[in-house]
């Protein structure tokens, strides 16, 4: 069904298949595009009426999972957020998996490399109090000006857009790269953590943001707005005031539990919420 | 696991403030002192590199020990800048190894060679004085 104004666009797609590709290749197809149509729901039209074996990793289809990171037209971003006749030029769309990262097949990457490192710098809350957090009394306290610290960085969706954007992740294989340290950084930061010194052994080495030299690509990228690339440069003054020992983290202890003082009730106008549909919940 | 990034990283910032006060004041009385007239400098007047004013300023331990700072400030500015993007080729761990211990090695025989000639040029320019 063609829509007013629908164009053909040329979807020239980067294909690997491991088991039968001896190198990636580009292969062209032809779509029709309306207004609107995002670079997503173009291949799923190349899966349905070309060529069902095209590979692609997708969930929400809606800037929330992270899943459908790829590069577009030279610059990494989500399929289901990208508008088709936004980054088309001369009707050409070039879409490739996210670069910095081995193919597992054709707009699949092997995000691996991502995750190991972002598992290895502790993006959690670290206390010591383990029985509150098991069984918590109260929630821990954190003012505004706290959550506004890092409030910006949890946006992160592990995409990995900002890992195949950066120039320093791209050669240096001991490098952790934007994502992890943005997240590293996010906890570091975090009122009601404790593990600042546990992070600071890992960080004050090669895996730490030593490597960035602040190309900034990480942040132009990220489909979320969350700028790591000033998370490093944050980390890195962190670090190094900590290493002067004039940093504030060192001294700094977990916020606690919510003081009683601190404790307020419902505030006015704010509406109970409607019956569970579901029994049992709540 | 290293931990010396995080010193090795501020030092180089630190180095890099050195270089830019220091390297002021050598641009201020070696290149630009027609403009800035750091004539005190150079009393001999005519060019700041000519043997007396060099002399006169050698005798000063505050230009002996400006020397050897923007020395060793330079040298672990360039060195460690050098290291991290020969480090960006992604070379293996035992290369690694032998680089960051050749560009030790070179900035510390650098630094003593340069440190003996600021002393030397010391040395000279007190005994000339004297004569």
């Amino acid at each position: 069904m063609a829509n007013e104004g629908t164009t053909n666009v040329i979807f020239r797609v980067r294909r690997y298949d491991p088991d039968r590709d001896a190198a990636p290749y580009y292969q062209d197809f032809t779509v029709p595009v309306p207004p609107g149509m995002v670079v997503l729901e173009g291949l799923w039209y190349i899966k349905e009426h070309m060529d069902a074996t095209l590979s692609w990793r997708v969930s929400c289809r809606m800037g929330v999972c992270g899943s459908c990171g790829m590069l577009i037209n030279g610059s990494p971003t989500l399929a289901c957020n990208t508008q088709i006749h936004d980054v088309a030029r001369d009707g050409l769309l070039m879409v490739a998996p996210l670069p910095n990262f081995d193919i597992i097949r054709d707009l699949v990457p092997d995000l691996g490399p991502l995750f190991d490192r972002h598992s290895h710098l502790m993006p959690f809350i670290v206390r010591e109090d383990h029985d509150e957090m098991q069984e918590p009394s109260d929630q821990y306290w954190q003012s505004a000006d706290d959550l506004l610290e890092y409030l910006q960085f949890t946006y992160c969706i592990k995409c990995g857009c900002c890992m195949a954007a950066c120039p320093t992740f791209a050669t240096d294989p001991t490098y952790s790269g934007p994502q992890p340290l943005a997240q590293a950084y996010r906890y570091m930061i975090d009122s009601r953590d404790g593990a600042f010194e546990e992070r600071k052994a890992i960080l004050a080495g090669e895996a730490g943001p030593w490597r960035c030299h602040y190309a900034g690509e990480c942040s132009a990228v990220c489909p979320k707005g969350v700028d790591p690339a000033r998370a490093i440069q944050l980390m890195k003054r962190e670090l190094v005031l900590d290493y002067l020992r004039l940093g504030k983290l060192r001294r700094r202890k977990p916020a606690g539990v919510l003081p009683p003082e601190k404790k307020r009730g419902r505030r006015e106008g704010i509406p109970e919420h409607p019956p569970f549909t579901v029994e049992g919940a709540g | 696991m290293s931990m010396r990034d995080t010193p090795l990283w501020t030092w180089h910032v630190i180095a890099g403030l050195i270089i830019l006060v220091l390297l002021g004041l050598h641009m201020g009385i070696m290149h630009l002192s027609g403009v800035l007239h750091f004539d005190a400098m150079s009393p001999a007047g005519d060019s700041p590199v000519d043997w007396a004013n060099v002399a006169y300023r050698a005798k000063m331990i505050f230009f002996t020990l400006s020397y050897i700072v923007l020395l060793g400030a330079g040298l672990f500015h360039g060195l460690y800048g050098l290291k991290n993007i020969l480090f960006e080729l992604g070379p293996p761990a035992g290369l690694r190894s032998a680089i960051s211990a050749l560009l030790l090695l070179l900035g510390v025989g650098l630094f003593a060679l340069g440190t003996w000639a600021a002393f030397t040029a010391r040395t000279v320019a007190l005994a000339a004085s004297s004569m």
